[in-house]
């Protein structure tokens, strides 16, 4: 009974949900698989942080340089997500409102960024904008640093975070289809009218869950910013190029400090987000119950 | 008239009545282009300045093709373990509720926020054969840190929120009342799933599958402390990059992301143009 | 219609590049940037505050030193793509011609502008095995018995790693009387033994330490001394081979930037304070072997036991040394080729 109470939805539901059983056999096996790849991962992140104890921690925390690479990490996440947000929306509903030829194959270009090595998305701007490219040496008599300095970190971050909202949105739009803007639109709404009333108001869970996947990614990149960075203390090190060299000099308690307030900010983000669906909750059934 | 335009053979784009075709569309191929096409196209000018005979001999190079099988063959597997658990998980998430599953579904989300390397590091510490899980598997003489096994391990982490994560806003607007009708015409719940759930998620998990695998495939940071990177049996791709630059072979190393890139756009192509198929055929979200 | 756009994009792209170019730049009197490699941080970092210390009593000017850290070629690599480095001090000759070759910055006889080939410091590679050496681990020949499981980086991409490898072809050819079709054997099956291949340096000695692989870890000298001391003096011991190599991890100005930015003399100063009593001393109490070794508290000193060393022209110099050994189809891919592995 307490079971029931636990995993059942309500009684009234019985016809579309699973016998108890069932659920509590998915229940574990989905927990059982997240347990062995992502829970003890993250554990391990917490234990090494806080194995010298919170001062040290904190202590770790507070380092200039940290905190330089704190700043710098949200700066560039500032940025790159609204772009990227910006797009993404864009993206899908030309992709999902439309018919027209070649879409597959835009679909495509826009997945591409997943598909690149983190190296070469950081090579790629290396040689458009690096000393031996014809852009490079052309901006920097302006006196405009792109590579090793902040827009490279900036373009290379918009790079690899590119796709994140449009792929969350397009497959999203496309099972919702085009009958509630056709109505809205014969009702006599304007095209803008149309999708903040109409259009927004459907997608914005799954523009939520693309805005947090872009920010965590976008804040958690490595490889990429790495290769534009050129790794000045205090001035290029984002917080996971932090991470690693804290760690190459064997500071693993600091290292471990920095990963896991970047694990932190992650759940914060879905905490943030938890909080918006508890308070907006009775607009959400509204928006999906129509 | 639209009809006449559109009997007359080959048009653009179906006519509708939804505004905004041109901004956005406009906006999309603008942003592509400055972001990613451009750079990317420097990748295969300097791959190109190789000359097709140094190009064919690099991508055709014992070494490199083994480690392009590794690569691709383990993002292969990587990613349909992820299908498989991504989408129970989502299932799960979305369907239930239980003790905790606001937090289980914060934590799907870690792969992305944790750089990889510190993923890398923290998965061969539990995998190594003195951590948590290692240590068990150690005395039935499995070893999965350092081997090819290891390599699949890191992937699947890094590739399980891609899959969750498209799959979960599509389950959740699924809409109660077919599967009602489809229990009120007799159908039992695995008949339901498999028949009415499942095909209408279809979509949503191609995408999960094509964006875990190809994520997967140029993956570098977390896979490098897990692998070994013995040449011939645990060297992915992506290191053979580095190994290139490092000697300053720039070409070399565009010639092999070149290939990489070409053989992830042809599969991400062919993933697509089922799927548009499959929308067209069964008429989803028309 | 797109083109107008993009041309929109491109502007507005631009005017934030500018923006925050200019947030970067907050100069005090002179800035230098050193691009060093990993393994320097401690030693720069009390260096550093040294030179800073000793230029503003000789000029009164307040020189900031930047530091850059990661592995040496993707460190060169950087310069060449256009990090405005002062000065560079790699782990290997080999990548500071690429910067000679690659942009023109460092004139070509570098080496011979600063004492000792300019290299301040140098080092040499031996074992780090696990305390009491249970395998009993005394030289190179003892690696390859059966069983014994050896940890060193790739040196594809780890600069340190070349060392290693050169120590070990060192030792076989002075063993097997300079017959390099035995040295080959030798490296071939010392490599068959190296169950991971990590990409840096500090990557093995976390995969030797903390993931407790491996009997042996073949590490610089400096390197093992800081494991000693940084991870754990009661679980492992420094092993010296009979014979090893003198790794010399070189340091240069590169002119092409110092000019452009106007920081020529107080980087010049730098590099040459590398030389002096208090550079020599801070190299030693980093556990590197001082150039000049009477500069050098003895007590440091002490730490350095004599051995036999082969130098780099040994091989021809790195010139004739890396692509022979390291580059693309060279003798160490040719011991990794699946018919030559036994």
């Amino acid at each position: 009974m307490a079971l029931d109470h636990v995993l059942g939805r309500s009684p009234a539901v019985s016809a579309v949900t699973e016998t108890r059983g069932a659920r509590l056999l998915l229940v574990a096996v989905a927990m059982a698989f997240l347990a062995l790849f992502l829970f003890l991962p993250l554990v391990a992140v917490f234990i090494e942080a806080f194995r010298r104890g919170t001062g040290t921690y904190l202590a770790a925390l507070a380092e200039p340089e940290t905190l330089a690479a704190i700043r710098l990490t949200l700066t560039v996440a500032a940025i790159a997500v609204p772009l990227n947000l910006v797009f993404g929306v864009c993206a899908a509903w030309a992709i999902a409102k439309f018919e027209f030829k070649g879409k597959a194959f835009l679909t495509t270009l826009i997945d591409l960024p997943f598909s690149v090595s983190p190296v070469i998305s950081g090579l790629v701007y290396v040689l458009l904008f690096g000393a031996n490219s014809v852009l490079g040496p052309w901006l920097k008599s302006y006196g405009i640093e792109i590579l090793f300095a902040v827009p490279g970190i900036v373009l290379a971050t918009i790079f690899v975070t590119f796709p994140f909202v449009a792929r969350e949105l397009i497959p999203l739009m496309q099972e919702q289809g085009t009958g509630d803007e056709e109505a809205a639109l014969s009702l006599g709404a304007s095209g803008w009218q149309t999708f903040w009333r109409v259009t927004l108001p459907n997608i914005k869970w799954g523009l939520l869950y693309g805005v947090l996947l872009c920010n965590a990614r976008a804040m958690g990149e490595f490889g990429a910013v790495s290769v534009v960075s050129g790794h000045v203390r205090g001035l290029t090190n984002t917080m996971p190029l932090q991470v690693e060299i804290l760690y190459n000099e064997y500071n693993f308690v600091a290292a471990f400090a920095v990963a896991s307030l970047l694990a932190l900010l992650a759940l914060v983000t879905l905490v943030l987000k938890s909080i918006l669906e508890y308070r907006f909750g009775d607009a959400i059934a509204a928006s999906n119950g129509h | 008239m639209t009809t006449t335009t559109a009997e007359t053979g080959w048009h653009f784009r179906r006519p509708s009545v939804i505004p905004g075709f041109g901004l956005t569309l406009g906006f999309t191929i603008a942003y592509l282009t400055l972001i990613i096409l451009i750079p990317l196209s420097g990748v295969v000018w300097r791959s190109a300045s190789l000359g097709w005979a140094d190009f064919w001999t690099i991508a055709t190079d014992e070494r490199t093709l083994q480690a392009l099988k590794i690569s691709f063959g383990a993002s292969l597997i990587a990613a349909l373990v992820n299908v498989a658990f991504g989408v129970l998980v989502a299932w799960v998430l979305v369907r239930y509720s239980f003790p905790g599953r606001r937090i289980v579904d914060a934590v799907v989300d870690l792969p992305f926020a944790l750089p990889t390397a510190v993923a890398g590091i923290a998965l061969t510490a539990i995998y190594s054969p003195n951590g948590w899980i290692g240590s068990l598997l150690a005395p039935l003489d499995i070893k999965v840190a350092f081997t090819p096994l290891g390599i699949v391990i890191a992937l699947i982490f890094i590739g399980l929120p891609f899959v969750v994560r498209t799959v979960q806003p599509v389950m959740e607007e699924i809409d109660r009342e077919v599967e009602e009708a489809a229990a009120t015409l007799g159908a039992h719940r695995l008949q339901t799933v498999s028949r009415v759930i499942l095909p209408s998620l279809a979509p949503a998990i191609f995408t999960g599958f094509a964006l875990a695998f190809a994520r997967a495939v140029g993956e570098y940071g977390s896979v490098i402390f897990i692998a070994g990177n013995i040449p011939y049996v645990s060297e992915i791709a992506p290191l053979l990059i580095v190994i290139r630059l490092e000697e300053f072979d720039y070409a070399a190393a565009t010639a092999i992301a070149a290939v990489m890139l070409a053989i992830s756009f042809a599969m991400l192509l062919v993933i697509n143009l089922i799927q548009a198929w499959s929308r067209r055929r069964y008429g989803y979200g028309s | 219609m797109t083109h107008s756009r993009y041309s929109r994009l491109l502007g507005m792209l631009v005017a934030g590049s500018v923006q925050f170019g200019a947030l970067g730049v907050a100069f005090a009197d002179t800035t230098l940037l050193n691009v060093s490699y990993d393994p320097t941080r401690e030693l720069y970092k009390e260096f550093n505050t040294a030179f800073a210390a000793k230029w503003k009593e000789e000029t009164g000017e307040t020189v900031t030193i930047q530091t850059s850290h990661g592995g040496s070629g993707k460190q060169a690599r950087a310069v060449i793509d256009g990090l405005e480095a002062d000065v560079v001090t790699l782990a290997l000759e080999a990548d500071i011609n690429a910067i000679v070759e690659n942009t023109g910055k460092i004139p070509e006889n570098w080496r011979s502008l600063l004492p000792n080939n300019s290299a301040p410091y140098t080092s040499t590679i031996v074992f780090l095995v696990r305390k009491d050496n249970p395998k009993n681990l005394k030289d190179w020949g003892d690696l390859v018995q059966e069983g014994v499981e050896v940890i060193t980086p790739n040196p594809k991409t780890s600069g340190g790693a070349r060392w290693n490898f050169l120590a070990a072809w060192a030792w076989a050819l002075d063993e097997y009387g300079g017959d390099e079709d035995k040295a080959l054997e030798y490296v071939a099956q010392l490599y068959s033994q190296v169950p991971v291949l990590d990409t840096g340096a500090r990557g093995s000695t976390t995969t030797f330490v903390q993931r407790g692989i491996g009997d042996v870890l073949l590490a610089w000298e400096n390197e093992a001394f800081l494991s000693l001391e940084e991870l754990g003096p009661d679980q492992f011991e420094i092993v010296v081979p009979s014979l090893s190599i003198k790794a010399e991890p070189p340091v240069a100005l590169v002119d092409g930037n110092v000019d452009a930015k106007g920081t020529r003399k107080a980087a010049e100063a730098y590099l040459e304070y590398l030389y002096s009593d208090v550079g020599q001393q801070l190299a030693a109490k980093h556990f590197y072997r001082p150039a000049n070794p009477e500069k050098a508290d003895p007590e440091d000193m002490k730490r350095f036991p004599d051995l036999k060393l082969a130098t780099i022209d040994d091989f021809g110099g790195w010139k004739e040394a890396q692509p022979r050994f390291f580059g693309d189809g060279g003798i160490f891919d040719q011991i990794y080729k699946p018919a030559g592995r036994n």
